[in-house]
């Protein structure tokens, strides 16, 4: 019996999908808290919902493209799809509705295109693009914080009741319009009188989704201390986005697009900033091509919130950079060590 | 080419060469269009028409039109023959007219019509390029209708709504309704629907393709009594 010789380098094991995964799944915990705590538990029906659908859509697809099953749940990458797209579904969602989304997301989005790793969009985010062209009404309603008015919250028992399709009619008395929602059709108020007139706003921005965000942000902080991705894209993003939000934040005018500070507190913005900007198989590639594809994403996102015909925006501009990502990577490859810029192939930067 | 056979001709159209899905020409129509049976319908008669009547006057004058002015004087043709089926919708049905809009004058640049003028008709005698020009329509106009049956199946709960718009009224009571209190899934009737069905159809072509492929080759696939190699990997012919 002889010791185990092994020469340098000593490096470290990369990090497995599976464990990065895990990591990012670990990090949904306080946002999707903070979202039961002001809309009840939609959400999490959600998210229990979505993980049963896709896990079994992505066992499906891989026996159908005769792969190992078992090899390729292991790496929760479906699960982590299911989780981003349950809490991006507006809570309370019926059954169907995610279930068509989980379909699509494993099914087209990601395994048509050979599976984990060669997606060029990001599955949760392109289902959530298909849902919201497909059923606009379902999509866009979302459930009345806690707090905003004096509605019951969305006990676990009525979330189940209403994902799966009992007394579907009474959710529509506890729905209101999001925060980004009400900002966009307001074209009289100051920002100011918006703000007292109706009762979805709370500190920063709408309530529940301040703490929603937090929350998200939060969980992100957590993933970038474990190092589970760079800094780059998640930072550029919130940057440019806040640059974009000051630039056009007129002190509150009623043509203003709101504050910094609302726009970094709402929608999916940090969900997006930590969560999906940061997918390592979609997103730029370089740190360099990284900065540049966050810092779209966040113009992409004020410009369609505030121009745009939809309220939020996370999803467009991410699926529209997605498809930038390749021609980004092309002209930000980074110099190899040894070699000057000039000498490399195609790279042309 | 002349000697080629009306089978042959007609196994190309409607199948092997289909301009749909293989030659995947005209595809701004077939994405355009296909929102339900009858623009499908629509759009694919008056493009198989275009196509018989073009293919037949280009081989018509194969002979005069020299190589350097070829393709004008074919544009020319497929131009006069849609402006033709479109002073004929105006006439007969006018509501479909207008749904279909601009994608009528289009016709004229639709690749699949140039391009079986140029690829068949000036190379072969006019009776077989009019069925070839006939054929190739019928099997584009196949792949419009079936697409369009899937979308407006998927889209709106419902088959052959407003078929009325060419058949007359009596046409009104075909509409089948397939789900009642059908929740509209828009997606397949917005542009994306368009390109995903016609990704599936394709598909479902190479499915079909391949599964004939396999049994022949499993037919065919003896070795040989008298064969030497050791080691046989693939087909041995």
């Amino acid at each position: 019996m002889g010791f185990l010789k092994v020469s340098s380098p000593h490096a470290h094991g990369p990090m497995s999908t599976a464990r990065v995964m895990r990591l990012v799944l670990l990090a949904t915990i306080p946002g999707l808290f903070s979202l039961t705590w002001f809309f009840g538990f939609g959400s999490l029906v959600n998210v229990l919902w979505a993980s049963i659908t896709a896990l079994s859509f992505e066992a499906l697809a891989l026996k159908w493209r005769k792969r190992p099953i078992g090899f390729y749940l292991n790496d929760y990458s479906a699960l982590v799809t299911a989780f981003l797209l349950g809490i991006a579904l507006p809570p309370g969602s019926p059954f169907w509705l995610i279930m068509i989304g989980t379909g699509f997301a494993i099914l087209i989005c990601k395994q048509l295109y050979g599976g984990m790793g060669y997606n060029p969009f990001n599955p949760a985010m392109a289902a959530y693009v298909m849902l919201l062209i497909s059923f606009p009404v379902q999509m866009t309603t979302w459930l009345a914080p806690q707090g905003s008015f004096a509605g019951d919250l969305l006990g676990p028992i009525d979330a189940l009741r209403y994902c799966f399709g009992f007394g579907r009619d009474s959710i529509d008395a506890i729905t209101m319009a999001t925060p980004l929602d009400v900002l966009k059709q307001n074209n009289s108020l100051l920002i100011e009188d918006l703000w007292q007139e109706s009762s979805q706003f709370g500190q920063f921005a709408g309530i529940g989704w301040e703490w929603a965000n937090i929350g998200f942000l939060l969980g992100g902080m957590y993933l970038l201390y474990r190092r589970v991705f760079t800094w780059h894209a998640p930072i550029s993003m919130l940057t440019s986005l806040t640059v974009m939000s000051t630039l056009f934040y007129d002190g509150g005018s009623s043509a203003s697009g709101g504050s910094p500070l609302f726009h970094l507190l709402s929608g999916a913005t940090m969900l997006g900033a930590f969560f999906i900007v940061t997918d390592p198989v979609t997103s730029a590639v370089s740190n360099r091509g990284r900065v540049i594809y966050g810092a779209l994403i966040g113009i992409l996102v004020y410009v369609i919130r505030v121009w745009g015909n939809y309220p939020d925006a996370v999803a467009f501009a991410v699926l529209l950079m997605n498809f930038a990502a390749p021609f980004i990577d092309h002209y930000t490859q980074p110099r190899t060590y040894g070699h000057k810029l000039k000498d490399q192939q195609g790279g042309k930067s | 080419m002349s000697d080629i056979s009306y089978r042959e001709i007609s196994l190309n159209g409607l199948w092997k060469n289909n301009p749909a899905i293989v030659q995947l020409l005209g595809l701004c129509p077939l994405l355009a269009v296909t929102g339900s049976v009858i623009n499908a319908l629509g759009m694919g008669l008056a493009t198989m028409l275009v196509l018989t009547v073009s293919n037949t006057a280009v081989s018509m004058i194969r002979s005069f039109a020299s190589d350097a002015i070829r393709l004008p004087a074919f544009v020319m043709i497929i131009a006069a023959a849609v402006t033709c089926i479109e002073l004929l919708m105006q006439a007969f049905a006018y509501e479909l007219f207008q749904i279909l809009g601009i994608f009528l004058p289009l016709i004229t640049t639709n690749c699949v019509i140039l391009g079986r003028a140029d690829a068949f008709a000036c190379k072969n005698k006019v009776l077989p390029a009019m069925y070839d020009g006939f054929i190739m329509g019928v099997g584009f106009a196949f792949i419009l209708m079936l697409l369009g049956a899937v979308r407006e199946v998927i889209g709106t709960g419902a088959i052959f709504a407003n078929m009325d718009l060419l058949f007359g009224e009596g046409a009104k009571s075909w509409k089948i309704v397939l789900v009642d209190d059908y929740t509209a899934v828009l997606v397949a009737i917005l542009p994306p629907g368009a390109f995903i069905f016609t990704g599936m159809i394709i598909a479902l072509k190479n499915i079909i393709d391949t599964g004939i492929k396999n049994r022949e080759a499993a037919k065919t696939e003896k070795v040989a009594p008298t064969s030497r190699r050791v080691r046989v990997t693939g087909n041995i012919s």
